[in-house]
Parts: structure tokens; sequence; C-alpha cells
């Protein structure tokens, strides 16, 4: 179940992850999991014309949670936000050379922790606008 | 990915030099059948026998009460299954403890679909049992109290003597699983009134795959492994010579050497406590005092257990964690649940469980490499 079965990729990821740490000025968070369950995470984004221009991560769990978690901002940084409402938690794994059957859900926890951030942003941006209106 | 300190030993540990010589002979030029007639077969009976003086000796047994099974799980399913077997007239109701091992507990689970009501006994933060609430528990319809002599998550050894004389002094049948305990802490099953004990070999550096259950004699337990008639007809199949007679080197030498071992690890296990405590956010699980001699407990606050065991695997560490990755599922460890540690924390558990094995080399290398993997 360890080592083994986990691809170099992954234990890359795990042992240096990319884009680890919070993020005081981000623009918006997107949470997945909860801490209880084992698994919580929570991606930063600051958005710029659109386009991820940075992004981190804080997340509690396991081998394939942080390395997903790690290769989910990978994925992302640099990219518009239409493109990456479009990651799939199978592209991370895929992009991560696989997971354990028993570790594919870590996946899901990047794939939504960043609809949630974008749509969050979003949301922001709305209600800003919609002030500025007034 | 070589490995440079063990200190899993409470999931299993090496086989000792004088078990494997004891056993080597039996895996090569006495490969007789114990059942047979002829004196090859009965070389084979006699080391048999001599193992089984060497077990119950180590444990103040009589020979006659210890039957061998394949391990502590197999053990522990025969001691509660057949104890129910043999007083369902008496009675459906059976005390254990929220912390016993999964062998216990799913035993008990298995028997709830046979109307078995089984109270668990909760434990406070260091995972000990209230006498008292033990002594309110039972009732006119309890056949048997199962509570393990020390548990394997957080080391809190319980007090299987006070346990024993309160069956004693109500009647009711009392089974540990000191699979845990055995080899590393005095044990002694006429003055701690206990009436039946399961023991396993993997943990005091026998072989894996044999074990024992104590049975106290004038208990006529039921069998449970029906066939050719071994073990006086309550153990049937063709007897693990090998493996038995690892078992009794084993904890014959666990036992010679106790006091010496238990000052050496509880030595070792104390300074990897007092350094791992001086990393921030690290607490320790388990009673403080009446733990075993071997086990390091923590839980690490923010931070997951399986990730702590693969970074230290990644350094060349063994341990173990209580965290739900690691166990399979998704529920975190129901021992330290039962602690009162909130949900996060039971996934961040790790376990580092010393014998005689390990060196102080091995607790220094350990605290060198978990703060910085912290």
């Amino acid at each position: 179940m360890f080592c083994e079965s986990f691809t170099d990729k992954v234990i890359e990821h795990f042992m240096c992850p990319r884009n680890a740490g919070s993020m005081p000025d981000a623009d918006a968070e997107g949470t997945c999991g909860d801490p209880s369950c084992g698994d919580s995470l929570t991606l930063y984004i600051k958005v710029k014309d659109n386009v991820i221009e940075d992004i981190s991560f804080l997340v509690f769990g396991c081998v394939a949670a942080i390395a997903t978690s790690s290769m989910t901002t990978e994925l992302v940084k640099g990219k518009p936000l239409d493109e990456s409402l479009k990651l799939t938690d199978a592209d991370i794994t895929e992009a991560l050379g696989g997971l354990p059957e028993n570790k594919l859900h870590c996946s899901v926890l990047g794939a939504t922790a960043l609809k949630n951030g974008i749509e969050n942003y979003r949301n922001k941006m709305t209600e800003h606008h919609g002030a500025n209106k007034q | 990915m070589n490995k440079t300190v063990y200190a899993d030993n409470a999931a299993t540990t090496a086989l000792s030099k004088t078990a494997f010589e004891a056993m080597l002979p039996y895996l090569t030029t006495e490969y007789g059948n114990p059942s047979s007639v002829y004196s090859f077969g009965q070389n084979a009976k006699r080391a048999i026998q001599n193992a089984r003086e060497k077990i119950a000796s180590a444990i103040g047994a009589l020979p006659e009460e210890i039957n061998f099974t394949s391990g502590g799980t197999e053990a522990d399913n025969w001691a509660i299954k057949s104890t129910a077997k043999l007083d369902q007239n008496t009675g459906k109701h059976i005390i254990s403890s929220v912390i016993e091992h999964h062998a216990v507990l799913h035993t008990l689970d298995s028997l709830k679909e046979q109307d078995y009501e089984i109270t668990c006994l909760g434990v406070d933060e260091y995972g000990q049992i209230s006498l008292q609430e033990l002594c309110s528990a039972i009732r006119k319809d309890t056949v048997l109290i199962s509570i393990m002599a020390a548990n394997n998550e957080i080391g809190t050894i319980l007090p299987t003597a006070p346990i024993g004389a309160i069956a004693r002094e109500h009647g009711v049948i009392f089974h540990t699983d000191a699979v845990q305990a055995v080899g590393h802490i005095p044990i002694n099953v006429r003055v701690m009134n206990i009436d039946m004990l399961s023991l396993a070999g993997h943990k005091f550096r026998g072989p894996k795959g044999i074990g024992a259950l104590y049975v106290k004699k004038g208990l006529d337990l039921p069998a449970i492994i029906h066939g050719g008639g071994q073990e006086h007809n309550l153990r049937s199949g063709t007897e693990n010579v090998a493996g038995i007679v690892g078992l009794g080197a084993a904890l014959e030498e666990a036992a010679s050497n106790m006091k010496k071992n238990m000052k050496k690890v509880s030595a070792l296990r104390d300074k990897l406590i007092s350094g791992v405590l001086q990393i921030p956010h690290v607490r320790l699980t388990g009673d403080p005092t009446d733990r075993l001699p071997g086990i390091a407990s923590f839980a690490v606050e923010g931070v997951e257990g399986e990730s702590m065991v693969i970074m230290l695997d990644q350094n060349g560490i063994c341990a173990s964690s209580g965290s739900a990755c690691s166990s399979g599922s998704q529920e975190a460890s129901h021992v330290l649940l039962a602690t009162g540690l909130p949900s996060q924390l039971a996934h961040s558990s790790i376990r580092f469980s010393l014998n005689e094995d390990n060196s102080e080399k091995d607790v220094d290398y350990i605290l060198e490499k978990l703060p910085a993997i912290i």
C-alpha cells in the first residue's frame, strides 16, 4: 500500500510540494474536505486579468492528499480561470502518473477546492461590481 | 528502501537468534509429525511438550493449560466464541472495553448476531478503564469479561490483577488479550486470577503464525477447530512444530531477560518521549506511568499520520500510525477516539515501539530526523 504503490512523481510532490503555504493577500480561497475525516485542503489564488497569477495551498492529509494538492497548483498556475475550471480529478491523477485505487479520492480534493476558489472569486467580483453600481 | 531504524515492534518483531536456532532442526531434519507413533514422530512430540512447559512457566500456568493456536487472533476468537457457547444457558451478556484489538471487537460483533449484548467499558484520556464501572456493569447474565492486559496503540497497561479479582468475586470468566504484554511485563495467571489468556509469538521475537490460548484447568472450553483431535481434541490440525518450538524458545528468553529488558527499553522509550515532546504541538497518548516499556505514541497537531510514516520511511525509520489511510478505512483509530482525542488529532498519530533490539543510537537517529519531518 505504501511506497511501492506510489509513483515517483507522487513521492516527489509529497517530499517537495510546490506552492505550499498560505497567502494572506489572496484574492480568494477555496476549501474541500474535513479535518475530522483526515483530509482537508485550502487553496489560495491571486487573479489578474482572469488568469491565476499565483496559487498556494495548505493541506492536512496523507501522502496522496499532499501530492495531489501540490500537483493541482502546478497544473493551473498561470492559466486562465475558465481553463482552470475544466481541471478534473482524473487530470490530476494522470499528471501524477496514477494513484493506488484506495487513494483516488484524494485527487477530488484538489479539483473541488479549485472550483470553489474560482467560484468564490467570481462571486466576490460580482458583489464588488454590484456595490460599485450603487 | 534500506531500513535503518526499526521502531515498529508492536506490529511485529525480528526473530531472535535463540528462537531461530531452536526452530532450525524442526524445519530441516526433524520433520516428523508429532502424532506419528514411531520414534521420529515422538521427537517432534517431545519438542512440543518442552515448548509447552516453557510457555506455561513464563506465565505461571500448568503445561496442560497451554493450547497452541495460529496466533493471537485465533486465540481471541476461540476464547470468546467458545465461552459464549459454554455458558449460553447462564446468559448472553459480555463485558469488554472500547480499546480492544479488532480481533476481540469484531469477534464480539459477530456474537451480536446471536443476540448477545456487549457492554464496552469506556476509557479515560490515558486509556484506563474504571474498576468501579466494571463492577456496576456486571449482571446476573454476564458470562464473560474480556479486557486486554495492555494496549497496542497507546501502550497503556490495564489493571489486570484487580480486574481478575473482581471477575472471581462475581463468578464471571475472565479472558485477557495479553498479546502486547506477554514477554514484556510480568504476567502470572494465578496471581492475576486470569481464566483465559491470548498470546502471540511474533510480538516477543518469536515466529509469526503461532500463538497460544491459556485455559484454566477445569474450564471445559469447547473446540472451534475440529479434525484429527490434536491438542487433546481442543484444537485440531497438525502442529506447527517449528513454530511452537520457536514460540517456547522466544518466550523463555524474554522471560529470563525481562527485568533487564524492561529497564533498558523503558530508558530508551523515556529518552525518545522527552526528546519528541520538545517538538511543539506534539502530545503523548496513553498512560504516562502505566505504559508498556517500548511504546512511545504521540499525536501531532496539524500533521496527518500516514504522511509522517512515509516521511520516516524515506529516512529509513519504520514506525506506525493509527490514522485512517494507513489502516485502509476512512475512520481514525478507535483507540485514540476512545481516549477523547478529537477526530483530527486521531488522524495525526505516530507510534514508535522499541524493544531489546533497539539501541540508543536508534533513538538519537529518530530524534534527529523527526523534528524536520514534522
